[in-house]
């Protein structure tokens, strides 16, 4: 039967008679739940933005380039080689179980010019499968069909950034644009994705059907030529597995024999990112365990003013004693006092850790995140400190003898 | 059944090697309503009789009874609670809470016993009117002069209705005038409110004003007798 109103009354008390000394303790509270509160909204920042990037450019994806060639022993880089053909595509998307679905690229640089407006972009000729591989929206108008890709429909699907530096306020959607010189209806216009890990602005591109850009615009070495193929695999777990089976299927199709290298290489995008986004909340919480370890020298400084506390009120805890006090009412009485210094301290911590990284991201424009989550966690943390480091001090004022303690000067 | 009995208790404090010898087996007994004033030179061992009697201290041997209650058997807990409902006390010091005002310092021992708080308040008025202090509920005690600090602390000991007040030279730091005011107040508590009085006094003037003289010397009882010219009032 613990009185604890009276206790917080004493203890609060108790802590206004030093207030100096009571803001200085608190002080260390301060910082150490502030830092650790910025520094996981820094790291929870950056992991969101990966995470972000991840999946704008559309999850489980993987990227089939052809490999390189070599004349007279010096190779070329990656995707010189041209192996990848539309039959690869529908091959790939066929026998391997571990894929979802498909779509081929061929493409290039071109001109493309509206009015007497014109813009520089990368063209790519696909097929309607492009979106779904991509997990690309269309603000407005439609995608291509099948049927326009088969017959090589002189059709585009415009990018944000080409559409903003061709149109400005105009409806793209029904206007005529040429590429190379070609004119193409615009039949619609690709929702904005945002730049991509590498710093590339995804917006800045023109889909096409790919026998227009095969035929029309830039021209194969041997029909049905792709210069790389998309791949979205089921999920998640079946990266791995649809990598192996894309990689067997085309050694057969490509008839590489067991000795020879693969003339295309396939590369996991997604299974990049994740590693990145991985090590980017590892970081995030070794920022917030350097934080924390404030938050306990923190602790430490309440540890060291209660003790300095008890001993100047030897004499009060006597006469509480005498008049009745039991071991826990003292033991309470301390440990209140730390605790209300620790969560006071952690408030304070909150408001200062959730307004600085608010500042951090508005002037360094890092993207911070605050999870509430986070922010329970180092209240209550806060709180732990202060109960964790208020009962030695609580403990040795309660083992106090009365007499003693009566007497002390 | 007498309200405390005492048998046989010896209290040996241990210094280093050497073991002092405080209290040698001293056996006596105090019954309701007494009023008794305990005398003797420093080192005589009264002071640790007092904190045996007032349950701040165990005896080394021997057996205490409070209210046929074994004190000697019980744990730290219990020996508070006991302090609490039992035993009001006074000191030479006041111990009074400094930044506390009287009011709160008299609900102190109410603090520790479940009373509520407007009860609380309730009672520490009533304590304070009782001791004549009514009007200085809100005064702090270094604003009280030591007479009026030391009502305070008789009001702290009053409140809980303890049957025993334990007074350790409660006159030591205050004048002539203010002795006897406190005094009178122990007197008339003890006739009207029936409270045992128990005090530790240097001054013979002071023992006069109780029922019954018990002088230490050495750790012994040496005389236990009643006193036979009462002083009630201030000769003044």
């Amino acid at each position: 039967m613990i009185n604890i109103p009276s206790t917080l009354k004493i203890s609060l008390r108790a802590l206004r008679v030093n207030k100096m000394r009571s803001a200085l303790t608190m002080l260390g509270i301060v910082i150490g739940v502030g830092a650790v509160i910025a520094m996981l909204a820094v790291g929870e920042g950056a992991s969101q933005k990966i995470a972000d990037q991840i999946a704008s450019i559309g999850s489980n994806l993987l990227i089939i380039l052809p490999g390189s060639t070599s004349s007279g022993g010096v190779r070329m880089g990656s995707g010189t080689q041209t192996t990848l053909t539309m039959g690869d595509t529908d091959a790939i998307l066929r026998e391997c179980p571990a894929v979802a679905d498909v779509a081929p690229e061929h493409g290039g640089v071109a001109q493309i010019v509206y009015g007497n407006q014109n813009w520089s972009t990368g063209i790519r000729g696909t097929t309607p499968n492009m979106l779904n591989v991509r997990e690309w929206q269309l603000s407005s108008g439609r995608p291509f069909t099948g049927q326009e890709v088969k017959s090589g429909a002189k059709v585009c699907l415009l990018g944000q950034i080409v559409v903003d530096n061709l149109f400005g306020d105009i409806d793209p959607t029904g206007q005529v644009v040429r590429i190379k010189k070609v004119p193409f209806i615009v039949i619609g216009v690709l929702a904005p994705k945002g730049q991509s890990l590498t710093g590339q602005d995804q917006d800045d591109t023109i889909f096409v059907p790919i026998t227009a850009a095969q035929k029309q615009l830039f021209g194969t070495q041997f029909p049905g030529m792709v210069r790389l193929i998309h791949v979205k695999a089921k999920s998640a777990e079946d990266l791995d597995a649809a990598e192996k089976q894309i990689t067997e299927l085309l050694r057969q199709r490509h008839r590489i024999g067991s000795k020879q290298e693969n003339d295309f290489t396939v590369r996991n995008l997604t299974q990049l990112m994740q590693t990145q986004e991985e090590s980017s909340k590892v970081m995030a919480l070794l920022l917030g365990a350097i934080a924390s370890v404030s938050l306990i020298v923190g602790g430490i400084g309440i540890m060291n003013i209660m003790l300095v506390s008890v001993t100047e009120r030897t004499r009060e805890i006597g006469i509480r004693m005498a008049v009745g006090a039991r071991t826990w009412d003292i033991r309470l009485q301390f440990i209140i006092e730390a605790l209300t210094l620790s969560l006071i301290g952690g408030v304070i911590g909150i408001i200062i850790g959730v307004g600085g990284s608010k500042i951090l991201s508005a002037f360094a424009e890092w993207p911070t995140i605050i999870s509430p989550f986070y922010v329970v966690l180092a209240f209550c943390f806060s709180g732990l400190v202060g109960i964790f480091f208020g009962f030695y001090p609580a403990y040795k004022a309660s083992l106090l003898d009365p007499i003693d303690a009566l007497r002390f000067e | 059944m007498p309200l405390i009995d005492t048998n046989e208790i010896t209290k040996i404090y241990q210094l280093g090697d050497i073991s002092v010898k405080a209290l040698c087996a001293v056996s006596f007994s105090i019954e309701n309503g007494e009023f008794i004033a305990i005398m003797g030179p420093s080192g005589s061992g009264k002071s640790t009789f007092m904190n045996i009697l007032g349950c701040l201290d165990k005896p080394t041997s021997g057996r205490y009874l409070l209210e046929g209650t074994d004190v000697g058997s019980l744990g730290r807990d219990e020996l508070a609670a006991i302090r609490n409902k039992k035993i009001g006390f006074v000191f030479q010091g006041f111990n009074l809470l400094s930044r506390t005002s009287a009011l709160e310092n008299v609900e102190l021992p109410m603090l520790y016993n479940g009373v509520t708080a407007k009860e609380r308040r309730q009672m520490a008025m009533s304590a304070l009117k009782s001791v004549g202090l009514e009007g200085r509920e809100h005064h702090y005690p270094n604003q009280l002069s030591g007479g009026q600090q030391q009502r305070v602390a008789v009001a702290r000991a009053l409140v809980n209705n303890a049957p025993i007040i334990l007074a350790d030279e409660p006159t030591g730091n205050l004048d002539t005038k203010t002795s006897a005011e406190i005094m009178g107040l122990f007197t008339k508590l003890n006739a009207e409110s029936n409270i045992t009085i128990i005090l530790i006094t240097h001054e013979p003037d002071i023992a006069e004003y109780s029922k019954r003289i018990i002088k230490f010397r050495d750790g012994c009882i040496v005389t236990d007798e009643a006193n036979k010219k009462i002083r009630v009032k201030d000769n003044d």
